[in-house]
C-alpha cells in the first residue's frame, strides 16, 4: 500500500468500526409497552417495518435526535421514537433515563448556545453565544461577534454575566453585564487607518422568549464603552434584533 | 459524694474515649467477640438442619446507566460551483459542521473558498486589473438554521431504500472579498440521501447577497453556488 493511502484505509476502517460496534457493549432495554414500532427511518412518515412484543430485549444502537434505532435479537434495526422508548425499561427494572430538554425540565436546563444577528453602531452584526448556567437565574456567557460594517470591520469576544428574572416565564427579560477585546481594521480603501485591539466593556439587557421544546428567541440591547488609547472613549449602542437559541 | 460523682463521669468519659481506640488496636485479623458469638450459633443453626437446602446465588448486577450514541452532529465537506456577480464562476469548496436540534430542524455552519475570476470589462478594454491577486480570493462563512421540509425515501431498484430530506436554508454571515468583510445573508435549498445511517450525500445551492461598493457605486450582489457534498454524522 502506498503510504499516502495508508491514512484514507485507515480512516475508513474507522467509520466501518463506528458503524459496526459490538452488541455486547450497547445498552440493552427491555420492552414494556403492549409493543413498540420500529420505523425505517428516524422521522414521524417513515414506515413501520417491525414490531416488537411486550417482555422482548432489544439493543439501542444509536440515537438522533428524538429517535433511537434497536436492534431486535433477529438482527432486525429500525428507529423507534422517544415516546415508545420513554415506556422501556432498563434491564434492571428501572424506566429508562433519558433526560430530555424539553418544556418539562426547561427550568433545569444548563448548557445553551445560539446565533444573533443585528447592528453595532451602524454596521450590521453576527453574533454566537454559549452560555451555563450557575442557578435557574444567573448564567455566564461567553459572545463571539463580527460586525462587517461599511468602513471598517470589526471582530469581538466578551464574557458576561446574565441575569434572568423570571426564568419560569414563557418571555422573561433579563439584565447582562460584562468585558471583552474588540478588534477593528478598517477598510482596505481608507488609506492610513491601522488595526486596533480596545477593551470593551458593556450593559444591557433583553428579553427572552420560550418557543417550544428546546428553542428560544431573544433579541437584546447592549451599551458599550469601548476603552480607546485616545483622549476619549468611545460609547457604542448594540442592537441584537433576533437571535435563536437552544438548550441542552 | 459530689467528688464521686465526678469521679464517675470523669472515668465514664475516658472510657467512652478510650475503649473505641482500644479496639482499633485489638481489631485486625482477631474477630471481635460479637462475631465468635454469631458464628456459634450459625454452628448450632448447622447442627440444628435450619441451614437452607439450596444456597441462593445471587449476583448483584451492575447498574449502569445506558451510554446511548449520540449522533446529532453531521460534519463533511463539499466542492462545487461559485458564480461570482460581475467575476465570472470558479470553482467553490467548503466545510460543514451542523447540529440537529430536531428531526425537523438543524443549524449549520459552512465556510467556503473560491477565487474570482475577471469582470468582462478587464478582459474587454485590457486596461489594469480592478484587483489584485490577493483581492481576488473570496472566503465566506455563514451560520443557519435548517428545516427539513419534505423527508423521504428514495428507491433505486427494487430492494433498496434510503432515506433522504430535502430541506431549506437559511442565514447569515460575511464574506471577505476584495480585501474586506461584507455582511453576508444566505439562502437556499439542499437535498441529502443517506447511503447508510452515519454517511450522508448532499446537493445544496445557496445565494449569498450582499453590498459591494468595488465598481464605484453601491449595489446588491446575488452570488449564486452550487454544491455537492459528502458528510458524516457522529
Amino acid at each position: 500500500m502506498p503510504h499516502w493511502l495508508r491514512p484514507i484505509a485507515l480512516l475508513i476502517t474507522f467509520f466501518a468500526a463506528a458503524g459496526t460496534q459490538a452488541d455486547d457493549e450497547l445498552p440493552k432495554i427491555l420492552v414494556a409497552d403492549p409493543y413498540i414500532e420500529l420505523h425505517s427511518g428516524p422521522g414521524r412518515g417513515y414506515p413501520v417495518v417491525h414490531v416488537v412484543e411486550r417482555g422482548r430485549e432489544v439493543v439501542i444502537v444509536k440515537r438522533r435526535t428524538d429517535w433511537f434505532q434497536v436492534r431486535t435479537d433477529r438482527d432486525i434495526e429500525g428507529w423507534v421514537p422517544r415516546a415508545q422508548m420513554i415506556a422501556t425499561l432498563e434491564p434492571t427494572g428501572e424506566p429508562l433515563d433519558l433526560q430530555e430538554p424539553a418544556r418539562e425540565n426547561y427550568m433545569s436546563r444548563r448548557w445553551q448556545g445560539g446565533i444573533m444577528a443585528g447592528d453595532f453602531g451602524g454596521a450590521s452584526e453576527v453574533s454566537v453565544f454559549g452560555g451555563y448556567a450557575f442557578s435557574d437565574n444567573l448564567s455566564i456567557e461567553l459572545t463571539l461577534n463580527h460586525m462587517p460594517g461599511e468602513y471598517s470591520a470589526a471582530y469581538s469576544a466578551t464574557l458576561g454575566l446574565m441575569h434572568v428574572f423570571v426564568p419560569e416565564w414563557r418571555a422573561s427579560p433579563y439584565f447582562t453585564l460584562g468585558t471583552g477585546v474588540i478588534h477593528v481594521k478598517p477598510k482596505a480603501t481608507l488609506v492610513q487607518a491601522e488595526d486596533r485591539t480596545d477593551q470593551i466593556g458593556y450593559v444591557g439587557g433583553g428579553i427572552q422568549l420560550y418557543l417550544t421544546r428546546r428553542f428560544m428567541l431573544r433579541t437584546e440591547y447592549r451599551n458599550n464603552i469601548v476603552f480607546t488609547s485616545r483622549d476619549d472613549n468611545e460609547e457604542v449602542d448594540e442592537w441584537k434584533y433576533i437571535g435563536f437559541a437552544f438548550f441542552f | 459524694m459530689e467528688v464521686h460523682r465526678l469521679r464517675l463521669l470523669f472515668l465514664s468519659v475516658i472510657a467512652a474515649t478510650a475503649l473505641p481506640g482500644c479496639a482499633m488496636f485489638g481489631g485486625g485479623d482477631a474477630a471481635a467477640p460479637a462475631d465468635i458469638a454469631e458464628s456459634a450459633a450459625s454452628d448450632a443453626n448447622d447442627t440444628l438442619g435450619n441451614r437452607p437446602v439450596i444456597e441462593p446465588q445471587v449476583e448483584r448486577r451492575e447498574i449502569k446507566r445506558a451510554r446511548i450514541d449520540t449522533e446529532d452532529f453531521e460534519i463533511g465537506a463539499y466542492f462545487g460551483v461559485l458564480s461570482i456577480e460581475d467575476f465570472e464562476s470558479n470553482t467553490v469548496y467548503g466545510g460543514r459542521l451542523a447540529y440537529h436540534l430536531s428531526e425537523d430542524f438543524f443549524i449549520e455552519g459552512t465556510v467556503g473558498r473560491s477565487k474570482a475570476g475577471r469582470t468582462s470589462y478587464e478582459t474587454l478594454s485590457g486596461a489594469a486589473a480592478l484587483l489584485d491577486d490577493d483581492d481576488r480570493n473570496y472566503t465566506y462563512y455563514a451560520l443557519s438554521v435548517g428545516w427539513n421540509a419534505l423527508p423521504g425515501e428514495v428507491f433505486i431498484g427494487k430492494n433498496r431504500a434510503y432515506n433522504s430530506a430535502f430541506y431549506l436554508v437559511a442565514g447569515i454571515g460575511s464574506t471577505t472579498f476584495a480585501g474586506d468583510d461584507r455582511f453576508t445573508v444566505s439562502g437556499g435549498f439542499g437535498y441529502r440521501i443517506l447511503p447508510t445511517d452515519w454517511l450522508a450525500v448532499h446537493f445544496d445551492v445557496r445565494d449569498h447577497v450582499f453590498d459591494i461598493d468595488l465598481l464605484g457605486k453601491k449595489k446588491i450582489v446575488n452570488n449564486l453556488e452550487a454544491h455537492l457534498g459528502l458528510s458524516i454524522f457522529f
